[in-house]
């Protein structure tokens, strides 16, 4: 690897500050570079040239491109929790301390084992692996595979956590530019005119895209001096949000845009304040200005990847801004005149340069410049080999050829010496995100590439994005385009238009396209032109694919993976159409295009994730209570967004231990439940009794005002979907409770019928359910607490029966005490004001002490609700249960006309006997618990399958019955009564003999105690 | 990302502050006559839907604003809305002209009616 | 016969520069008439195509495709393959698809690259551990190789993942099949379409089809772009666009389309091997031979026929999944897009015939297609020929919709990918 010095002398590099030396290592190389380097510019002026291995054949690879559009220098950038893989070391912007490394190579850069698929390409093409290693068929598994995805993948992931943050902004604007290149600078300022609020964003740190390479003056400064006042002006304006290192990745439905700006990536210093890493603005625009510039084109000769091979502009760039000389002698390969430029700017520096243009005629203004400077030009010729050190580390040389478009074989060749490349094959718009929601776009035979057509959005295109490349016109699109967005932003504005500047600069000579470099002897033989370089495709691969029937370009993209690399086709994507065509003898646009995806450039998804990780994942809802169950060491679970106390082990107690006391504590003195979850909601108005008698399958208008009825709700396909007590607070007044984790879903479901089903009725539906505090009593001295609570709080079973309701007070606490029971024991339901909550749950514990007065959690609740074969929407429902299957036709009117689900019930499959249906189950062994959701078969088989009868809905062991119970949903399960039914488990046949599903307290004394 | 705007309250926000909730203008039989509901009527009414590529009409509901449904017509080709309009009503009237497939068969009637008046 | 895919091949064909290569498949013009035409080239419509060639000797039949063949969710999926599912209905056709899939590539002689990766279902929440646990037992007696793994295996299995207990859904355990994986989506589609095409199926691409010709209640051929092609039997199967496509028959469709997106990162080196998906925060992830992470999650909540989806839907999936896996925050998305999926009211397939005499329908994959496909195929093929649904197909038969005969797997996960 050479090792001049790469660094020019002052004249060179303006965005670089000599004064301020930074220091980096690259492969755990130390190296000194400049504030204002990218780790391209910086490793490059230390006289490494080779960043990485390419992906399938680990050709040694460089540095090509300038900005987001590289494929080869692909880096790892940071250490730990803080290493981020597959960088483009032409983006990375140097600060002290940075740590980077190649990829993909093993052991080293320079030597790299994999490249011996270099040595085999021969029997890669594209789409080999659909092929072969098919044989033996184990293999795929166990040898292929896993050799292939250790040598796939580019870079490594970071190890563990992300310790950095990041966070999102919402932005309306009247107009957003996207790209600060002179054209967006032009839309800019001409849309800020008008009064409008505008949004400019770029890429790079700095604004002004080419203005500092590309030749002609505006207004008579330079366009660097140009653009850099512009922006200074536009960042002082009142109505204009100026965003650098901000990256537009993509246009959604509505003018929505994500921008992606990487807020301290480079100074790391900002996140020891607290910065984000990055930060994601969400943009809704009234229009939109495209300013996104042009992509330059690689050219496919020969072994075109070799390192010290650029694109024309990027070797410019780096000369002017940064001082890096590609090489020593070097070689411009063109078919245009842009890149002439490039030459002038390497003569100036000093450095030796030829032209080889592939146009037979060149006499316009940059040419003749070129000429007069000195500079060899060989026109109607091309590059047809290129010439290497070993292992292709370095160019040495090349060959040119004469060149005639249409003719093939390479007759002559002369030999030049060089150890650089700057190539130009003309230039493509940057349509992305013009495409990203079908923007329209057509072939340019000037451009010989595709430019924006029509768009259904507002959105527009102006520059080089729009396929104008020369300033003047450039200009001239800007102004005009910015300032009817203004205008069309804000119509009534008066505000005076800005002059269109003036513009000089040399008129250039089109291009000829040129798709494909013959090279010494056939191209499919050995000789490989890069179309893709990072996914190595070659122009052999595409015409292979096409010869294979894969001929749309979208199966010759899939096949040899042309366009797929991280650069997404941003260099390669019109090549390979050129070579399609040229191969088909179809027009380009006959080819067609594959479709632009967001992102522009790949972005974090820490970004996209923003602040909503960790405690902000999803929000957490907690009972007034909620410190209390925490203080006594509750174990919780989460049930819809809450968290409930699934038991309250005592210290050193077992949790089956725990559970099985709670409910002993219910059966036989009294237990405390906070209930506050569950589901309430007010149901207010003249037709409040009518909504009811359609939401539930049972009817409520009959309610007398201060009772209390359960109901079962179905959705319209006739399933349960929810369930619970519903209290007639008055005669227009219901308060109806529902499940827990179904309030939410409930209410804007009665809403949603309201509203667009019986809108004539005259309801309010409320949730209340954050505005009560709800605790149950139950057991048998759940009215000894209450009295101790309060004397003349009237509890006698006749002024307050079962499924009754009372309003007033409990000492100094005002309730609604509702006397019903999820347990089957007497019980009392107390609902408080939220913030009174917590009071009242203390004199309670107090009160209930001398009857030894048990909290109890969700999972005692569950085994006592089963001891008495109360079904749990969810457990024993699952999406699929109607009221009938669960055996509560009970429950399902016959006098009202129409509930909901009610038609559904009538359907065959639904009204078939041998449905699955609820049964409570014994195991033949009383301590044998059956596991949830085990399975009963018709037959026991030695091995399945076996015809699977129903499943259990619910299993426990029922400390009050001391025994193993169950409820299951089984095949015509109420007809089998008495029948025993074999459970096949792992290793074992459990079996339980089916029985009614109430296995406590039949005939309910308990409940009416 | 879609902005929805809502025609009751006039709130107007992404998608993710309102909730779509598939075809509109579609009729309960039971509200209706729930004494005569074939097997097919019942399925037409919970399953079978338009979806047609172009002009189609929707329920929306303003969750974070007002909390009202309301109806919107929508392109599902380009994503574009034509028009805002309540629960309780059809689409303005040269939308129901323009629907194609098998909602002009549904809005025929409509659009008779409309004339008549 | 077609030469033989094979390292010999492929080195013979290196010596002279893979100038001998023949085609994969050819582009007939079509013909006047066939026995059988299947309307939609994906992974679904080839499988069909190939089994009836195969399995019923019908090789004077057609598949027209109004782009190109297997561009549709066939090329577009995050290529998961399981079968543990809760409805018998369901196990039978996704166990046969999955089965088919072990040995495709030496059926097809086409590398479909099927890897038993293993597919690992998160449980995060009580209610989804007893659900798998019902799956895990059905799913047992039906002969299936899963079980129930811990939270523990769950993280000798997938490092990567959070097992934070502190996190907001804890992993409490997870429902694994060895023996689900991924699949290389677009080979599934070549390699049928070169096996039909080698038995002498037709596949005519950039065809499309503008009507369904009926005389009174039987089909007898379809108007196209390329003019009218007769027939007697008619098979579509066009995901997304079913519903149009019927209409043309005049036949409605209990289906709605709606976009569904996919996402890969930058290509890594290896970080996880299975398939891991957690349906209580919607999202699932895997690692493609690449290296790109393969990311998912569920549908966008309106109609959509433009395969573009909405941004929130994709932040959504993210977000669950940086949760999921922390280590992806400093990864980088590459490349989003999305599909348009057919969804039925009980988000289960449509297989079999229609009250149309003649014409045939394969719809309603929504989201989990891809797994499908070879079994899909299979049946659908099967039921073309005999004119009957297929014992497999016919619990799939479009008349559940009226007798509430509901095959509904959102049961056992909220998202049925």
């Amino acid at each position: 690897m050479t090792s001049k010095p790469y660094r020019l002398g002052e004249s060179f590099g303006h965005a670089i500050d000599r004064s301020r030396r930074v220091n980096f290592s690259f492969d755990g190389k130390q190296m000194p570079g400049y504030a204002g380097d990218t780790l391209a510019s910086a490793v490059m002026a230390n006289g490494q040239r080779v960043f990485g291995r390419s992906f399938k054949y680990h050709r040694p690879r460089g540095v090509v491109g300038l900005g987001s559009e590289e494929m080869n220098a692909l880096v790892g950038v940071g250490e730990g929790s803080r290493h981020e893989p597959n960088l483009r070391a032409t983006q990375v912007e140097l600060h002290d301390g940075l740590v980077a490394v190649s990829q993909n190579r093993w052991p080293s850069l320079s030597f790299d084992i994999g490249s011996i698929n270099n040595t085999l390409s021969r029997f890669f093409p594209g789409g080999f692996y659909y092929k072969t290693f098919m044989w033996p068929q184990k293999f795929w598994m166990s040898v292929y595979e896993p050799f292939i995805r250790r040598a796939a993948g580019l870079g490594k992931a970071p190890d563990g956590c992300d310790p950095d943050t990041y966070e999102h902004i919402h932005a309306h604007c009247d107009v957003l530019v996207v790209g600060g290149g002179v054209a967006g600078l032009a839309a800019a300022e001409a849309a800020a005119a008008s009064g409008a609020r505008v949004i400019i964003c770029d890429e790079n740190p700095q604004f002004g895209g080419w203005a500092d390479i590309a030749d002609g003056t505006i207004d008579g400064v330079a366009q660097s001096e140009w653009a850099q006042a512009k922006v200074q002006r536009l960042s002082e304006a009142e109505n204009v949000h100026v965003l650098s290192r901000t990256t537009c990745v993509g246009h959604w439905q509505h003018n929505s845009l994500i921008l992606f700006e990487r807020v301290a990536d480079h100074d790391p210093a900002l996140l020891a304040r607290g910065t984000p890493r990055h930060r994601l603005w969400k943009v809704r625009a009234r229009q939109v200005i495209l300013a996104t510039g042009s992509i330059e084109r690689p050219i496919a000769f020969a072994n075109n990847d070799r390192p010290g091979i650029m694109l024309a502009g990027a070797a410019r760039a780096f000369l002017t801004r940064y001082g890096v000389a590609p090489g020593s002698s070097g070689l411009v390969f063109t078919n245009n005149d842009d890149a002439y430029q490039t030459a002038l700017a390497l003569k100036q520096a000093g450095i030796q340069v030829r032209v080889v243009d592939s146009r037979s005629h060149v006499d316009s203004q940059l040419p003749t410049t070129a000429r007069k400077a000195g500079i060899e030009i060989m026109a109607g010729s091309a590059i047809a080999a290129v010439e290497s050190s070993f292992g292709g580390l370095d160019v040495t040389g090349v060959k040119v050829a004469p060149y005639r478009k249409g003719s093939g074989r390479v007759i002559t060749e002369t030999r030049i010496e060089c150890d650089f490349i700057a190539m130009s094959g003309g230039f493509n718009p940057a349509l992305h995100i013009w495409c990203h929601t079908g923007g329209k776009i057509r072939f340019d035979e000037a451009l010989q590439s595709f430019r924006p057509d029509t768009h259904h959005d507002r959105i527009a295109a102006v520059g080089a994005a729009n396929g104008t490349l020369a300033l003047g016109g450039a200009l001239n699109e800007a102004y005009a385009v910015g300032e009817a967005a203004g205008k069309a932003a804000l119509p009534k504005s008066k505000a005076a238009r800005p002059k269109v500047p003036k513009a000089l600069q040399e008129v250039q000579q089109a291009l000829e396209s040129l798709w494909f470099s013959p090279a010494t002897g056939k191209y499919n033989e050995g000789n490989k032109h890069f179309i893709d370089f990072q996914n190595d495709v070659t122009a052999a691969d595409l015409e292979l694919a096409q010869r294979e029937g894969y001929e749309s370009v979208e199966h010759t993209k899939r096949y040899t993976t042309f366009g797929m690399a991280t650069d997404q086709g941003k260099t390669s994507n019109l090549n390979g159409l050129g070579v399609l065509a040229e191969a088909t003898g179809k027009t380009i646009p006959q080819i067609g295009i594959t479709t632009f995806r967001p992102p522009y450039t790949p972005f974090s998804f820490g970004s996209v994730a923003g602040p909503m990780t960790r405690q902000l994942f999803l929000p957490i809802r907690r009972t007034p209570i909620y410190e209390w169950h925490k203080s006594q060491a509750a174990q919780f679970e989460p049930i819809g967004q809450w968290r409930r106390a699934y038991t309250y082990p005592k210290p050193a107690e077992e949790k089956q231990a725990s559970i099985a006391r709670e409910i002993l504590a219910v059966r036989n003195s009294v237990g405390l439940l906070d209930a506050s979850t569950l589901g309430k909601i007010e149901i207010k108005g003249p037709d409040a009794a009518a909504l009811l008698d359609r939401v539930y399958s049972n009817m409520f208008s009959t309610l007398k005002i201060g009772r209390c009825r359960y109901g079962l709700m179905m959705n319209e396909l006739g399933f349960l979907i929810d369930d619970g007590v519903t209290v007639r607070l008055g005669e227009d007044h219901f308060l109806m409770h529902t499940t827990s984790g179904g309030a939410d879903r409930v209410s804007a479901w009665l809403e949603e019928w309201l509203q667009t089903e019986w809108t004539d009725y005259k309801v309010f539906v409320t949730p209340v359910t954050e505005q009560w505090a709800q605790f149950a009593i139950a057991g048998p001295k759940a009215r000894d607490v209450l009295r101790r609570l309060d004397p003349d709080f009237e509890l006698s079973n006749e002024a307050f029966p079962h499924l009754s309701m009372k309003e007033g007070h409990l000492g100094r606490y005002p309730v609604r005490v509702f006397r019903i029971s999820f347990s089957g024991e007497l019980s009392y339901e107390v609902a408080v004001p939220a913030n009174l909550g917590r009071g009242l749950w203390d004199e309670i514990l107090t009160a209930g002490q001398d009857f030894g007065i048990t909290v109890y959690g969700t999972e005692a609740l569950h085994v006592l609700r089963a001891e008495k074969g109360y079904i749990v929407i969810g457990d024993e429902t699952d999406g699929t249960v109607t009221p009938v299957d669960v055996g509560l036709d009970g429950l399902v009117s016959k006098k009202k006309s129409d509930f909901i689900g009610k038609r559904s019930l009538e359907q065959s499959f639904l009204k078939r006997t041998d449905r699955k249906q609820l049964v409570g189950l014994l195991t033949e062994d009383p301590s044998e618990v059956l596991p949830d959701g085990a399975y009963a078969v018709q037959e026991v088989k030695d091995k399945p399958p076996m015809e699977m009868i129903g499943q259990v809905t619910s299993s426990y062991f029922s400390p009050t019955l001391q025994r193993s119970i169950a409820m299951a949903l089984i095949q015509s399960g109420r007809a089998r009564m008495g029948e025993t039914l074999s459970f096949p488990l792992d290793g074992k046949v459990v079996k339980a003999k089916i029985v009614d599903q109430v296995f406590y307290d039949k005939e309910g004394a308990q409940l009416n105690g | 990302m879609l902005i929805v705007h809502c025609p009751v309250c006039g709130a107007e926000g992404d998608e993710t502050d309102f909730h779509a909730a598939g075809e509109a203008h579609i009729r309960r039989p039971a509200t209706l006559d729930p004494e005569h509901i074939s097997d097919e009527q019942q399925r037409d009414y919970l399953f079978m839907r338009r979806n047609p590529k172009g002009l189609h009409f929707e329920r929306w509901r303003c969750d974070r604003g007002c909390g009202k449904w309301f109806h919107a017509a929508r392109d599902t080709a380009t994503m574009e809305f034509k028009a805002f309009y309540l629960a309780t009503e059809l689409p303005p009237r040269e939308l129901m002209e323009q629907a194609t497939g098998e909602w002009v068969t549904f809005f025929k009637d409509k659009l008779k009616a409309a004339k008549t008046k | 016969m077609k030469t033989r895919y094979s390292v010999f091949s492929l080195a013979r064909n290196a010596l002279n520069y893979h100038k001998d290569w023949e085609r994969a498949w050819r582009s007939p013009a079509p013909k006047a008439e066939y026995d059988a035409i299947i309307v939609g080239a994906g992974g679904h419509g080839l499988a069909t195509a190939y089994y009836l060639a195969k399995n019923h000797k019908m090789t004077n039949i057609a598949v027209v495709e109004k782009g190109w063949l297997g561009g549709g969710n066939t090329g577009r999926n995050t290529t998961i393959i399981r079968s543990n599912y809760l409805q018998d209905p369901s196990i039978a056709i996704y166990e046969l698809a999955r089965s088919l899939y072990e040995n495709l590539s030496q059926e097809l002689n086409y590398n479909v690259m099927f890897s038993a990766r293993g597919v690992v279902m998160l449980c995060q929440t009580e209610h989804e551990l007893r659900a798998f646990k019902r799956t895990a037992h059905a799913n047992r007696l039906a002969g299936l190789d899963c079980r129930m793994i811990t939270a523990a295996e769950v993280k000798q299995i997938v490092p990567i993942i959070n097992d934070s207990p502190n996190c907001r859904y804890p992993i409490l355990g997870a429902y694994y099949q060895p023996r689900g994986g991924t699949g290389r989506h677009d080979a599934v589609a070549w390699g049928y379409a070169r096996g039909a095409d080698s038995m002498g199926v037709d596949i005519i691409q950039n065809c499309e089809v503008t009507g369904i010709r009926r005389n009174g209640g039987a089909v007898s051929g379809i108007e196209t772009t390329r003019g009218f092609i007769k027939s007697k039997k008619i098979a579509v199967v066009t995901a997304g666009h079913v519903s149009t496509i019927m209409q043309m028959a005049g036949v409605r469709m209990p289906i709605e389309s709606q976009c569904l997106q996919a996402l890969v990162s930058e290509p890594i080196k290896p970080v996880i091997d299975c398939v891991v998906m957690a349906n209580t925060v919607h999202g699932y992830m895997s690692q493609s031979d690449k290296g790109e992470l393969v990311i998912g999650g569920g549908t966008d909540p309106y109609n959509n026929y433009s395969q573009r989806g909405s941004f929130p839907a994709l932040e959504h999936t993210v977000t669950a999944l940086v949760e999921t896996f922390p280590i992806i925050s400093r990864l980088r998305m590459l490349r989003m897009w999305g599909g348009i999926v057919d969804m039925t009211g009980d988000r289960s397939p449509i297989i079999g015939k229609t009250d149309v005499e003649g014409l045939f329908v394969n719809c309603g994959w929504g989201t989990g297609g891809f797994k499908a496909i070879p079994g899909s195929g299979f049946v659908f093929a099967d039921t073309i020929a005999n004119d009957r649904p297929h014992p497999i197909a016919e619990p799939f038969g479009m008349n559940r919709f009226a007798e509430g005969r509901f095959i509904d797997e959102s049961v056992a996960a909220a998202v049925a990918h």
